[in-house]
């Protein structure tokens, strides 16, 4: 282990400000890809139920 | 529906991609789960810090990945396009509509975290590096597929129009990585390299290959997901899926 | 066109868009105009400054013959498209690939050349010496086939489509790069004492790369469009 305290870990020896914004933003932007994607699952299947719904893809 | 012999042409009807896909979803969403974690823990937690960066080298751990991720999946998209103008499959046109869009998130992940990593190695959040500036064009062809695919109404010729222009921007990375390099040099001398840790221990390989592997499995699960929806979006009328409705 | 070779075909082909372009004088004399407005506007923008301009010259040109080109290239299949040459051209007994090419020639003659000629005149405006006058001419003169090569494909992928000039200068300009590095770069590179050669023979060889490809890729684009 590399650090001696949760401080010390989030402070990235002063870099934190650069690091964990990348980390944030890949861990958002990855886990929001796979909520929209259950969404549009979603949709596609409730659309399946009522086939005159609201998603009007054509095929 | 009867299985009874693995034949390939088996797959090349959407009926059969979407519950393969469904059961390898799982799969790949675990084990990526896994390698994300593992990664993050060597990579955040147990890899030592970079005597001349510091700790910002650890941004890697996802910019390489993401990188790499935005080159290999923009090549396995044209290779998707290939085969399905080659043997006018459908399904291979979709899993290429499928993958662009989370090529094009990791081209803009590799970007954004690119430029959080410059700022404190180089001074600058964008440099006109050849790996940037490649990148950053990478990311319009990945606009342009998607918004060629996106203007064109009929389905059939969206699909074969964005699998060529895939194939054109395939042929041209190579060039303009080899073009923007070549400018760079000339202009900035070879002052910057990406290449700043020549030596990199073992543990932070490791977990940058780990993490790759992770993006590699996210990439596949995601992939998969996204087609799912194309299939029941695009085949909604077909008997198939009205019975699919059901289960 | 009756049982006419190949090279018939292409050569009559290109007469053919030459005298529709004369007919349209109109047309061309509009991207030419395009162009020289473009590269008149940087001066304003930028500010009179000698040196500055002499800088940025090369690139401003190869800039504006881009957008010039870009503009030109709505064209280059449309109007076939409309009236029903087109769909002539895919069932000639000729491959569709000579003829396209001879479509992209008569577009490089009409759209590439005369900005080609243009270019010494607005040198001359960025006070650019003779030699670099020179060599931005020659840059150009190697490198725009390239860009109405590689600007058919979109052209053919966007036929018909709504929004199809705007949407195909996205998907094209990206693969302009390769030959604005190249291009606008020769002049900096020769003022610099490095020589000329280097970018003007890659210029060179990415016409070649093009020649073949291109228009098979914009043949397959074509044939995806009208079917």
């Amino acid at each position: 282990m590399q650090w001696n305290s949760l401080n010390e870990f989030l402070a990235m020896g002063g870099y934190g400000i650069y690091v964990w914004p990348s980390f944030g933003v890949t861990a958002v932007c990855m886990v929001w890809e796979v909520l929209a994607l259950r969404r549009r699952h979603g949709a596609a299947r409730a659309a399946l139920v009522h086939p005159s719904g609201t998603m009007d893809v054509t095929s | 529906m009867k299985m009874e012999r693995i034949n390939w042409f088996q797959w090349s009807s959407p009926q059969a991609l979407y519950p393969l896909a469904g059961k390898l979803i799982p799969w790949f969403a675990w084990w990526s789960a896994v390698c994300i974690t593992a990664g993050l823990y060597m990579g955040l937690l147990v890899a030592p810090t970079d005597f001349q960066q510091g700790d910002s080298y650890r941004i890697i751990f996802v910019h390489v990945p993401a990188a790499w991720m935005s080159m290999f999946l923009y090549v396995v998209m044209a290779g998707w396009a290939a085969v399905g103008l080659g043997l006018k499959a459908r399904p291979s046109f979709m899993m290429a509509q499928a993958i662009a869009p989370t090529g094009a998130l990791f081209t803009f992940l590799a970007l954004f975290t690119g430029a959080f990593w410059g700022k404190p190695t180089w001074g600058a959040w964008w440099v006109w590096d050849a790996r940037l500036t490649s990148e950053l064009i990478l990311l319009f062809q990945y606009a342009g597929v998607m918004l060629l695919h996106a203007s064109i109404d009929d389905l059939r010729r969206a699909d074969r129009a964005s699998a060529v222009l895939a194939l054109v921007g395939v042929v041209n990375v190579p060039i303009i990585y080899f073009s923007v390099r070549w400018w760079n040099t000339l202009h900035q001398g070879a002052s910057i390299s990406m290449t700043a840790a020549p030596k990199m221990a073992a543990t932070m390989l490791a977990a940058m290959g780990i993490m790759a592997l992770g993006f590699w499995l996210y990439s596949a699960a995601v992939t998969l997901m996204r087609v799912r929806s194309i299939i029941l979006e695009r085949e909604r009328h077909a008997s198939w899926v009205q019975m699919e409705r059901v289960s | 066109m009756m049982q006419m070779g190949m090279t018939g075909a292409v050569l009559s082909l290109v007469r053919r868009d030459l005298l529709l372009a004369w007919r349209r004088r109109a047309d061309v004399a509009t991207t030419l105009f395009f162009f020289v407005i473009v590269a008149s506007l940087f001066p304003l923008g930028v500010g009179p400054e000698p040196a500055v301009l002499r800088t940025i010259a090369p690139g401003v040109l190869w800039i504006a013959a881009l957008l010039s080109c870009l503009l030109s290239l709505g064209r280059l299949f449309a109007v076939d498209y409309q009236d029903g040459t087109l769909e002539h051209m895919l069932l000639a007994p000729q491959p569709l690939t000579a003829l396209v090419f001879g479509k992209i020639a008569a577009h490089w003659l009409v759209a590439g050349l005369p900005v080609v000629a243009l270019s010494p005149l607005i040198g001359l405006q960025f006070g650019l010496s003779g030699d670099a006058i020179v060599i931005l001419s020659l840059s150009l003169l190697l490198g725009t086939p390239t860009l109405s090569l590689v600007g058919s494909i979109g052209a053919a992928l966007t036929l018909g489509v709504r929004g199809s000039n705007l949407l195909s200068a996205l998907l094209v300009l990206p693969l302009f790069v390769p030959v604005l590095i190249f291009g606008a770069g020769a002049v900096a590179s020769s003022e610099s004492g490095m020589g000329a050669e280097g970018h003007l023979s890659l210029l060179g060889a990415c016409v070649v790369l093009a020649i073949p490809f291109a228009p098979w890729a914009t043949a397959a684009a074509l044939r995806i469009a009208v079917e």
